[in-house]
């Protein structure tokens, strides 16, 4: 039974921090129908302008995030403007083609700018080390990235459901040519959303840091656990993009535990299985 | 007539004084991608050697052509070998990160006539595939071996191994596996962990409920150790004083300043620190360190490549530059001298290099630079690994 407990913390732990990477990915992808290799570059992003506002400029923790995400959306913006604009509606491989351009050309940069090492962000003293939750320890971090994916779900939820922010974006999406006859500046709406996936993309790179380590290759090298969990969840879905994130966390976290000699084996197998199941992923919406 | 002759006389005259040559060097690692920090490292061992020693052996100038292979990739790795052969006329390889690469290379050497002097690779089966191949690197093997009879020493009994399943992995396993075994102590548990782990925590929590008393680790160096050395400290292991034993690729120098404080205490061991103290480290580290830009940059593979650098040099200096892979190799067998490591020579049987293990442990300057500081010396270690697999 403790062994139970046991693995469910640390898949929620880890199950969060996919979540709250790759729900700005969904976004882009449901929503906004790009398929945007570029989102792990973009995480990456925040996660080195973190590491130096935290540990180059000594800023707070919390001040680094805030300067994160704020100045991978600043970076992001004109990228919108003069080259994912000219992609939306465009066939796949247009889009897959200049994303995974644009993650190539973040990389190179990244490695002439900050170098091949390992860029680390510090933690608040508050974040540091094992708290003890009666029957394990676990690094208080992960709590902390356990409360923030609740808030980005719920969030999210709220502005996409429930605001008329949301409401514009999925008019916009829908049926473009009605929205904008409608009096809904779609070209905006698009522009907003865009700096909503990168900012969230940049929240995520930071906080999940302790997990994914920024180096010049993290575009790259997680890309792939990002798609897989927008593609189980359904493009576009929160509630779907967060129990693919939960039961991919536990499956692996499971695996990992009990038979790690079988390697990421279950993990692929339910991607397998799920997508076999559910061509659209868990909560997709028909096209 | 008589003009012609003097015409081809005078041109074979000149051709056979003017003999100094371009010696080429073709050296395949990764430079990009990555593992670029450890390609950038080789090139740094190398550009020391040319700074301290100069570009030329005897009448002979030597020249440097580079070759990139990003990750693994046998075939690559063989077809860059097989240009630089037939396109430049290199008359020595050298390099190599990873042990496929080389591995698919060795077929190449003896018709090419072409010496392989190996700076990384380190898997003990290499040297037996060619007569030609030189490796003045380390083995995993020789690094890790030491490590079961500290643990023994410290009076630890019951240990568990935990590593990525891949070669160098398995490798590290068997090593500290049979020699804990047969300094009397038992493996409890042996753990393989996928190469693309990033959540350590399951593993931490396997350690701990398996009772040993030490865990042996074994990763790639880079990204993954940092989250296996903090995982190990926020499962609480450290306070449950289970011993965090490794060779040192798990705190390779580059990685220390990220790894921090969590890293502290932990014991490795290793063929090379960079804070060994001889005056021999202390010029190659300053010409090593100007070399490669960035201080915090230097790590292991710059001495496999300084010292592989220097072995390319003797053999240069016994074949006068002439094309002769064989005599080159022959030349360099019980080759002793001191490198930055200290004390090495070329096993005449392997070609491997024989050398010094220290057991180190991560510690803090007084300036604040993190490093691994020498505690305990196992002098001139063979490569116990060619003999385990016979």
């Amino acid at each position: 039974m403790q062994t139970f407990f046991s693995i469910g913390v640390d898949a929620l732990a880890y199950g969060m921090i996919l979540f709250v990477i790759s729900i700005g990915l969904s976004v882009t992808m449901g929503l906004m129908r790009v398929i945007n290799l570029a989102h792990g570059a973009f995480a990456m992003i925040g996660g080195y302008i973190a590491s130096y506002a935290a540990r180059d400029l000594g800023l707070g923790y919390g001040l680094a995030i805030v300067i994160a995400v704020l100045g991978t959306i600043i970076i992001a913006v004109p990228l919108e403007r003069f080259l994912y604009r000219r992609i939306y509606g465009a066939p796949e491989l247009t889009q897959v083609l200049m994303t995974i351009g644009i993650t190539f050309c973040v990389i190179g940069l990244a490695n002439y700018v900050f170098g091949p090492t390992l860029k680390t962000i510090p933690l608040p003293a508050g974040l540091q080390g094992p708290v003890d939750i009666g029957f394990r320890t676990i690094a208080a971090h992960k709590l902390f990235a356990i409360g923030c994916g609740v808030v980005v779900a719920l969030g999210l939820w709220y502005l996409i459901e429930r605001t008329s922010f949301g409401v514009k974006l999925r008019a916009s999406v829908d049926n473009t040519a009605m929205a904008a006859a409608l009096g809904v500046r779609t070209k905006i709406v698009y522009a907003a959303s865009f700096a909503l996936a990168v900012g969230l993309a940049a929240f995520g790179g930071v906080i999940g840091a302790e997990l994914l380590p920024v180096e010049p290759y993290y575009a790259l090298r997680y890309m792939v656990t990002f798609l897989v969990v927008v593609s189980v969840g359904g493009a576009g879905s929160i509630p779907g993009a967060l129990i693919a994130c939960l039961l991919l966390g536990a499956i692996d976290t499971t695996g990992r535990y009990l038979v790690p000699e079988y390697g990421e084996f279950f993990f692929y197998l339910a991607v397998i299985a799920i997508v076999w199941v559910f061509p659209r992923g868990l909560m997709g919406r028909a096209k | 007539m008589k003009k012609l002759i003097l015409a081809v006389a005078a041109s074979i005259l000149m051709s056979a004084s003017a003999y100094a040559e371009v010696i080429k060097i073709g050296v395949v690692g990764p430079f990009s991608g990555p593992f670029a920090i450890q390609g950038k490292n080789f090139k740094a061992g190398i550009d020391a050697y040319i700074a301290t020693h100069g570009d030329k052996v005897g009448e002979n100038t030597i020249e440097i052509l580079y070759r990139d292979v990003p990750q693994a990739d046998p075939a690559q790795a063989k077809a860059l070998a097989q240009e630089l052969v037939v396109k430049e006329g290199v008359q020595y390889l050298a390099g190599f990160y990873f042990t496929p690469d080389a591995m698919a290379v060795t077929p190449l050497l003896k018709q090419a006539n072409v010496p392989m002097v190996i700076m990384n690779a380190a898997t003990s089966a290499i040297v037996t595939k060619s007569p030609l191949v030189v490796r003045t690197s380390f083995t995993t093997w020789q690094t890790s071996a030491p490590m079961a009879k500290i643990a023994r020493e410290r009076g630890v009994e019951k240990a568990i191994t935990v590593v990525s399943d891949y070669g160098p992995g398995v490798d590290a396993e068997n090593a500290f596996k049979t020699t804990f075994e047969k300094e009397g102590g038992k493996v409890v548990e042996s753990i393989r962990m996928p190469l693309s782990t990033n959540d350590f925590s399951p593993v931490m929590q396997r350690v701990r409920n398996s009772g040993a008393q030490a865990v042996f680790a074994f990763l790639p160096s880079g990204p993954t150790t940092l989250g296996f050395v903090k995982a190990y400290n926020e499962n609480g292991l450290k306070q449950a004083g289970i011993q965090f034993l490794a060779p040192g690729d798990l705190t390779q120098e580059s990685d220390l300043p990220a790894i921090g404080d969590a890293g502290l205490g932990i014991l490795t061991t290793f063929h090379y620190s960079l804070a060994h103290n001889s005056p021999e480290n202390k010029a190659f580290v300053a010409a090593a360190q100007k070399a490669i830009g960035n201080p915090a940059e230097l790590s292991f593979p710059s001495v496999g490549a300084y010292d592989g650098m220097y072995v390319i040099s003797k053999m240069i200096e016994a074949t006068g530059g002439k094309q002769d892979a064989q005599k080159a190799v022959d030349a360099v067998k019980g080759l002793t001298w001191e490198s930055p490591r200290g004390p090495v020579s070329i096993d005449p049987e392997t070609r491997h290099i024989t050398q010094n293990i220290y057991l180190r442990e991560v510690s803090k300057g007084a300036d604040g630079v993190y490093f691994n500081k020498e505690i305990k010396t196992f002098e001139k270690q063979p490569d116990p690994g060619l003999a385990a697999a016979k």
